[in-house]
């Protein structure tokens, strides 16, 4: 800089790079970017980018990183409570969870990688969050999956719901961490767009938090574990495109390779970093690489960077800046060392038998500057790149063909073909109730011996060693709903996800969620996120569940079907004392069992339409948020005066499926059931109605006249409804003009023998 | 009783097996796998896990770690080894156990709650069973059939080796109890001179009534005891 220039009257010109393509219209159409975005760039840069700039802004503008479409609406969402530590905008959320301990927690997609290659892109999945939640500081002690999928009569569905489920599987399995649980469902709306959901939860000292920002200007910044190479250049952009026969094959350069063992010992070494005070910040180089990681730890800390490419390990020869700064390689970290400390952090690092390398520096003039060997090919302001990306409020409307199929005329539906039994165990034998053991039995559920209750619960369980407390997690979305009615829709997923951690005995605390829909440029689906977004902020005021951060994956569509709305929560909760936590299973000959809540008229959206008739039509349940909370603290209540045996969520397949499981338990010894319902509804309506605001419990006759007034005293009714049979006795519920009688091995083949017929029959990658 | 925990890179249940250890009363260090000198232990065990990512044959690189020659050496003046699940893949490898983990016949990596019978209780590591009791731990592998010829299987038959074996809650034999298709339902077995055991099943995670199951202290009880240095 000449003496008398100012740095800001400054435009840092960069000559074009040798074999760089020329900047065109359709270069940048290419690049996802729109006119208006173009322009902005060119205004920001003062000057016409370079190709590796315009891939940088690219990259960081597209709906993934830049949240273009989604920030706006997301503002609505509470993020705010005295627990919580640290709020969206990190790497993964923080709340405190007592005694000194700090819970990090995360829910991220990976749907568009597992389209094309089921195995990678679940695999890879994990890795990710994973790393989103060790890079806080946090050891990771549990995963969850929440998947969804096409019909399985399809062998291409099978082929991928087999595959995400085995990547899911191996990841967690050989870096060891167990899955607690998840949820997974199949339904014609998800056939060429599966959604693929991990979350993380990791635990520590809340001392030990560390920020992804480049702070302390001088710091090196350092390339830590994997090498980069060409894999997943522009999987960002990637996942802000919908999806096409062609992309499938096309796209499965952009599709990232999982090294779990890689992971393993990154794990490991980066724990060990942040402990030893060396580093000042770390970030995964997860979507947009180098890019994102870099401009996101300098944008928090209102600091620059400089990177040389040049000494950024690769894994291949002639890489190109472009390249290097794009690749989505896993397993890799951006850490920040302090100055001086950059021995300490190789030590760690090779005790790991992990590579580290300086490629830079943080530096005080808020550019993002590249380098190659020494000569610059990018200059341009940090800032813009994460905070200047526009955001855009979208017209929405309902589509008319989702207003038709909510008014339909249901009454003949109501009516079953042949007798209940049948429908019943057709339905409890539907994917959709049956069992998911098929599924949790290929995931490590037990290592780290931590694990209080496993998958197949309402909620999975983490006991805290040390502590007398456990922290419950679930995640619940039910798509049909929301695509019915997406505001109650989403109101539904965050009421069930709490209903399902207070019958584990928790107390709900705090929300990540994953928000899957079509492509936001379309007015329906803008419609559908809007108001699903409105939904879930109402629901998550009401129970006190603030948002601590999340993930938007839009563009799930196929030739130009979009998958239902999917808002996933994620929701954590914490349990004051391990003798809190409560089975979902009825335990003992001889108790009563209660129904807390109501039997409504509500067949919309259920399961039973779907596995009678084909469809997907009718209101969906209402919610009602105040009773759904007083329904928390009454179960809560119960719990924790040990009044209960046994409390479960009523919710797929209705009231009848919710009580098979509660007598099928784990299957080793099932109960008998003998329930009479004398609401004033058909048979249809009160036994498989997904009526909301429903928990059945089951206690000592004894404490029954107590459980009762208990519950009442909360605002919530409550009656009893039948006893648990013996073991082996039958399995019977009638309701007013019609009943359901089955023996228990019946009921244990539906609900246990359905997955795994269905995964037996062979499975190709084609039809 | 000093008790070592061998980690290799890529293990996982390492702490796991300390805390086991830990809650019977040992002095338990972690062994780094490219430690040498295991003087002054009194046994040793290798974790489960995915050592190098199992990424060739399961333990079939572990076996070459610099920590390996120390502890043939160690079972071969008679001191306990205990390997586990991985460790047990690596203690075949090793060649300190016959026979092979190959591919569960599932082809699916397995995880869940198993009975065992236990079949020997004259070995340090389960002299606090009774012989013909049923113990249900978790099992979590993807390669835990255990492979062995005829003539190896009459050998190991005959000399009392196969220590545990799958069996139903009440102690029956047969297929359907039988995880993954492992020879004679062969959950664990012993060398010749019965200090090395190597097991599929997790004892260290069957050791608390909240994990769901206490059957797995007898292990790590039955050592110490044997070991009689226990502080309990």
């Amino acid at each position: 800089m000449s003496a008398g220039e100012s740095a800001s009257a400054t435009i840092p010109l960069v000559p074009p790079r040798t074999g760089d393509p020329e900047i065109t219209s359709e270069l940048v159409a290419d690049h996802g970017l729109s006119d208006s975005e173009y322009e902005r760039i060119c205004r920001i840069m003062g000057r016409i980018p370079t190709f590796t700039e315009l891939g940088v802004f690219s990259a960081m503008w597209s709906e993934h990183c830049g949240y273009k479409n989604s920030k706006r609406l997301l503002q609505l969402l509470p993020t705010e409570a005295p627990w919580v530590i640290q709020g969206p905008g990190e790497n993964a959320g923080v709340i405190d969870i007592g005694d000194g301990y700090a819970l990090a927690f995360k829910i991220e997609s990976h749907n568009h990688p597992s389209a094309v290659e089921p195995y990678q892109g679940a695999a890879t999945g994990v890795g990710g969050i994973l790393r989103d939640v060790f890079t806080m500081g946090a050891r990771p002690i549990a995963v969850l999956d929440s998947l969804r999928f096409g019909d399985l009569d399809s062998a291409r569905v099978r082929y991928l719901f087999g595959g995400v489920v085995s990547g899911v599987g191996d990841y967690g399995n050989c870096i060891g961490v167990p899955n607690i649980g998840g949820e997974v469902a199949f339904d014609r709306g998800y056939e060429g767009n599966p959604i693929v959901n991990a979350m993380c939860l990791g635990l520590m000292k809340k001392e030990d938090l560390i920020t992804a920002s480049a702070s302390g200007v001088g710091n090196t910044l350092m390339a830590v574990g994997a090498r980069t190479g060409r894999d997943g250049i522009h999987g960002a952009t990637f996942a802000s495109e919908e999806l096409s026969e062609e992309s499938e094959e096309a796209s499965r350069p952009q599709v990232q390779v999982g090294d779990p063992f890689t992971e393993k010992l990154l794990l490991e070494a980066s724990l060990e970093l942040i402990s030893s005070g060396s580093i000042t910040g770390i970030q995964d180089m997860g979507a947009a690489g180098i890019t994102s990681s870099a401009s996101e730890m300098a944008g928090r800390a209102g600091n620059g960077v400089e990177i040389d490419v040049a000494r950024v390990p690769v894994r291949e020869p002639d890489m190109t800046p472009y390249e290097i700064l794009l690749s989505e390689s896993q397993e890799r970290m951006l850490v920040v060392a302090t100055r001086g400390h950059e021995d300490e952090v190789h030590r760690i690092l090779e005790k790991w038998e992990l590579e580290a390398e300086e490629i830079g520096e943080v530096t005080a003039d808020g550019r993002f500057r590249v380098l190659e060997d020494g000569a610059v090919v990018a200059d341009m302001p940090a800032l813009p790149l994460t905070d200047g990306c526009p955001t855009y409020e979208r017209e929405g409307i309902e589509d008319d063909e989702v207003r038709e199929l909510r008014e339909m005329d249901l009454a003949e539906h109501l009516i079953p073909e042949g007798d209940l039994t049948k429908a019943f165990l057709l339905l409890l034998g539907s994917p959709n109730v049956a069992s998911k053991r098929w599924i949790y039995h290929q995931y490590d559920t037990t290592v780290r011996t931590s694990t209080a209750v496993r998958p197949g619960g309402d909620s999975g369980v983490i006991r805290i060693r040390g502590t007398e407390r456990a922290i419950a997690a679930t995640t619940d979305c039910n798509g049909r709903f929301v695509y019915l009615d997406p505001r109650q829709g989403a109101m539904i997923a965050v009421a069930e996800a709490a209903r399902n951690l207070v019958c584990s005995g928790a107390m709900p605390t705090a929300i990540t969620n994953n928000l899957n829909f079509g492509n936001p440029l379309k007015q329906h689906i803008y419609y559908q996120f809007r108001e699903a977004v409105l939904g879930m902020a109402d629901a998550c005021k009401a129970f006190e569940t603030p948002v601590t951060g999340g993930n938007v994956s839009f563009y799930n569509e196929t030739d130009g079907q979009a998958i239902y709305p999917t808002p996933v929560i994620g929701m954590v909760g914490i349990i004051e004392n391990v003798s809190h936590i409560s089975p979902q299973s009825f335990q003992s000959e001889g108790d009563d069992i209660v129904l807390l809540g109501e039997n409504t008229a509500e067949i919309g959206g259920a399961e039973y339409l779907y596995v009678t008739a084909g469809l997907v039509a009718g209101f969906p349940p209402r919610v009602d948020l105040t009773h759904e909370r007083q329904l928390q603290r009454a179960v809560l209540t119960l719990i924790q005066e040990k009044e209960l045996r046994s409390a479960h969520d009523c919710s797929d397949g209705g009231l009848a499926c919710t009580l098979a499981e509660c007598a099928l338990g784990d299957g080793e010894a099932p109960f008998g059931v003998n329930v009479v319902l004398d609401d004033a509804l058909t048979p249809v309506e009160t036994l498989f109605a997904e009526s909301q605001g429903r928990i059945v419990v089951s206690c000592a006759p004894d404490r029954t006249e107590n459980v009762i007034r208990i519950a009442m005293d909360h605002g919530v009714p409550a009656r009893k409804i039948g006893t648990v049979g013996g073991r082996g006795k039958p399995f019977s519920v009638a309701a007013v003009s019609g009943q359901i009688e089955t023996d228990l091995t019946s009921l244990h083949q539906a609900y246990f023998g359905a997955l795994p017929a269905i995964m037996n029959t062979p499975v190709s990658s084609k039809e | 009783m000093r008790v070592g925990v061998v980690t290799f890179p890529g293990s996982n249940c390492d702490y796991d097996l300390y805390k086991a250890a830990q809650q019977i009363g040992a002095k338990v260090e972690f062994i780094w796998h490219r430690q040498k000198n295991l003087d002054g232990y009194d046994a040793l065990m290798l974790p489960g896990g995915f050592s190098y990512g199992d990424y060739l044959r399961a333990g079939a690189i572990a076996r070459i770690s610099p920590v390996m020659e120390d502890i043939v050496g160690f079972a071969e003046k008679g001191g306990p080894v205990l390997g586990i699940c991985n460790g047990f893949q690596i203690l075949c490898e090793a060649g300190l156990l016959p026979g092979a983990l190959v591919r569960n016949d599932s082809l699916r990596f397995e995880s869940k709650d198993i009975h065992l019978r236990v079949e020997q209780t004259d070995t340090p590591f389960t002299s606090e069973y009774q012989k013909g009791q049923t113990l249900r731990m978790p099992i979590a592998h993807g390669e835990g059939n255990y492979e062995a010829d005829d003539q190896l299987l009459e050998e190991l038959e005959a000399e009392k080796r196969v220590v545990f074996r799958y069996a139903s809650s009440d102690g029956e034999l047969s297929d359907e109890a039988n995880p993954n298709g492992s020879k004679n339902s062969i959950a664990g077995l012993t060398n010749k001179s019965g200090n090395v055991l190597g097991m599929m099943p997790h004892p260290e995670r069957a050791m608390e009534e909240i994990l769901g199951s206490t059957d797995g202290v007898g292990v790590f009880l039955s050592l110490a005891t044997n070991l009689s240095t226990v502080v309990l």
